[in-house]
């Protein structure tokens, strides 16, 4: 068994009050499916858009997300699963990709060598 | 923990509402956007975080972080709401006069203050549902849209106007002031009467849309009985019309989403607690002098609720009823009402005399109900030329699919003359009023 980080991207949050709530309904029926199955290892964290970035050598802040709205990370999660494709179908489930978004799934790098 | 049904669109029209009072009515969307801020917050943190254990107030503490930087922000702008200024020149911080404003206690009123507000007399009715629909119901524009058979962008411009309309008064409607409740208090009813008829009679054909708009105009109404100067023996009338009407939805559409007519109705499937709910109310209703068209009409439902079957009806007790109607709120409707009550108790050939009798009957061209009744009754006289040609003309009228099935049903019950009475009921249930609303509120926008 190995772990992997779901990084959720470009999650689309607008909507009438009634399909928001339906979304996250969604959502809680997923994560809670994944939890009875005790596949979450780390219920990782929600991310705001908002964002600066420290970056050169001279440390310069600048302002604002650089990546497209869509490519944006909105939080994530640690699941684990026998192999990268197993992963994949776990992350197949995730309601995102009803709203516009998508899953990265990546290997979290084991102590273990 | 799950939330309640709903949920998002009730916070949303508290929220607003509570807002409103923040930023003032001409920062109308100032209050909304900041609101919808705050359910995306909800939305990115609980989908992952789960839902926490007081949902409303954790929304309402986001809500009012966002309105203090909206409102440090425009500290110089000076451009909130008059009450807020003035807690801000009396030494009080940003911060605790929030606080103070957004106390659970105030949510009733700034409820009540908003669905006054949206009364304005200076929109007209159709109006004041749309806007009461939007702000305090948390129908978005194109829920809104759907609701009431419109594009998107009429919509859309419609709301726009009505709210620059509402934008124009620099204070919000004092709800302290018991004289201006008074006043106004019969636009509100008469708001909340056309929401809850727009989902009982409405053109859409979707179902859930239709339920959803009688439980928001019984919910607001609760709102309003909620208040001892607005809880009026009319208020109370108003309450048990819906109750009343409310308990036939469960029997009203069958398993294929098809009108199910008030004589074919499986009695048993009316919502009791409803049926109840709505008679005391009636009887609450039943103080003072004032007789209103609601208590009328509740009335009307009640003798309904009470028989025992379809051929039990009190028709004699319904036309004078519809009499008393006429003398205090005459139109096409209500006569065009009466004289199916009259068919019921008399027969038809004095229905369709009534009818012949009717005035302003140009104003039922476009209503497909007096085409069905035409052809109901001339069908119950044995014309079934006559029938065929009237049931055509209500199909032609339809308004949407379900009622469009329901009317070629009719025509095809026409041609082989079987099942006497059935369209005839469905009027009953199924136009009970039901033009008087879009035929007044056309007139009034007219």
């Amino acid at each position: 068994m190995s772990e992997f980080a779901f990084l959720f991207r470009g999650r689309e949050l607008l909507g009438s009050a009634e399909q928001q709530q339906k979304t996250l309904e969604k959502w809680g029926v997923w994560m809670a499916d994944l939890s009875r199955r005790g596949l979450i290892t780390d219920p990782g964290l929600p991310l705001q858009d908002e964002a600066k970035r420290v970056a050169g050598p001279a440390r310069v802040i600048h302002d604002g997300p650089f990546a497209e709205i869509k490519d944006l990370v909105n939080g994530f999660i640690v699941v684990t699963a026998d192999d990268i494709d197993a992963a994949c179908e776990i992350a197949k489930g995730c309601p995102i990709f009803e709203h516009g978004g998508g899953v990265e799934v990546r290997p979290v790098a084991s102590m273990t060598p | 923990m799950p939330l309640d049904d709903h949920f998002f669109r009730r916070e949303s029209g508290r929220l607003v509402s509570s807002l409103t009072r923040i930023f003032g009515v001409h920062n109308l969307s100032l209050a909304e956007d900041v609101a919808q801020e705050a359910f995306c917050r909800a939305l990115e943190v609980w989908s992952l975080r789960g839902v926490p254990e007081n949902p409303q107030a954790w929304l309402m503490a986001t809500a009012k972080n966002r309105a203090l930087d909206v409102l440090r922000r425009q500290r110089t702008a000076a451009g909130h709401a008059p009450e807020v200024e003035r807690m801000l020149q009396s030494g009080q911080t940003v911060e605790p006069a929030l606080d103070d404003l957004l106390l659970p206690g105030a949510l009733k009123d700034d409820l009540l203050r908003m669905m006054f507000a949206c009364c304005d007399p200076r929109l007209t009715e159709g109006t004041q549902v749309l806007l009461v629909l939007q702000i305090l119901c948390g129908f978005s524009v194109g829920e809104t849209a759907a609701a009431f058979m419109s594009s998107h962008a009429a919509m859309e411009k419609r709301l726009g106007r009505a709210k620059a309309v509402l934008a124009t008064s620099r204070r919000l409607f004092d709800i302290a002031s018991s004289a201006q409740v008074a006043r106004r208090l019969p636009a509100v009813q008469r708001a909340l009467y056309l929401l809850f008829n727009e989902g009982y009679h409405g053109a859409s054909a979707e179902t859930s849309i239709r339920t959803d708009l009688c439980r928001e105009a019984m919910r607001l109404t609760a709102v309003l009985l909620g208040d001892p100067r607005c809880a009026t023996p009319a208020t109370h009338a108003l309450g048990a019309l819906m109750c009343l009407h409310a308990a036939r939805l469960p029997a009203r559409i069958d398993s294929v989403g098809d009108l199910v007519t008030l004589c074919d109705q499986d009695r048993t499937q009316w919502d009791q607690a409803l049926v109840v709910d709505g008679l005391s109310l009636l009887e609450a209703a039943a103080t003072g002098p004032d007789l209103s068209a609601y208590h009328l009409e509740a009335a009307i439902a009640a003798i309904h609720a009470n028989a025992s079957t379809f051929e039990a009806t009190d028709w004699a007790a319904i036309v004078s009823l519809y009499d008393m109607l006429m003398r205090l709120q005459p139109s096409p409707i209500v006569a065009l009402n009466r004289a199916v009550a009259i068919a019921l108790r008399s027969g038809p050939a004095c229905g369709l005399a009534e009818i012949r009798r009717m005035r302003d009957l140009d104003r039922l061209s476009s209503y497909p109900f007096y085409f069905a009744a035409l052809g109901e009754l001339e069908r119950r006289s044995g014309n079934m030329q006559a029938a065929r040609t009237h049931f055509r003309q209500a199909l032609n009228l339809a308004r949407n699919s379900m009622e469009r099935r329901f009317y070629a049903r009719q025509l095809a019950v026409g041609d082989t003359a079987a099942a006497p009475f059935q369209g005839l009921e469905a009027m009953w249930d199924h136009a009970f009023d039901a033009f008087r609303a879009r035929v007044e509120s056309d007139r009034a926008a007219g």
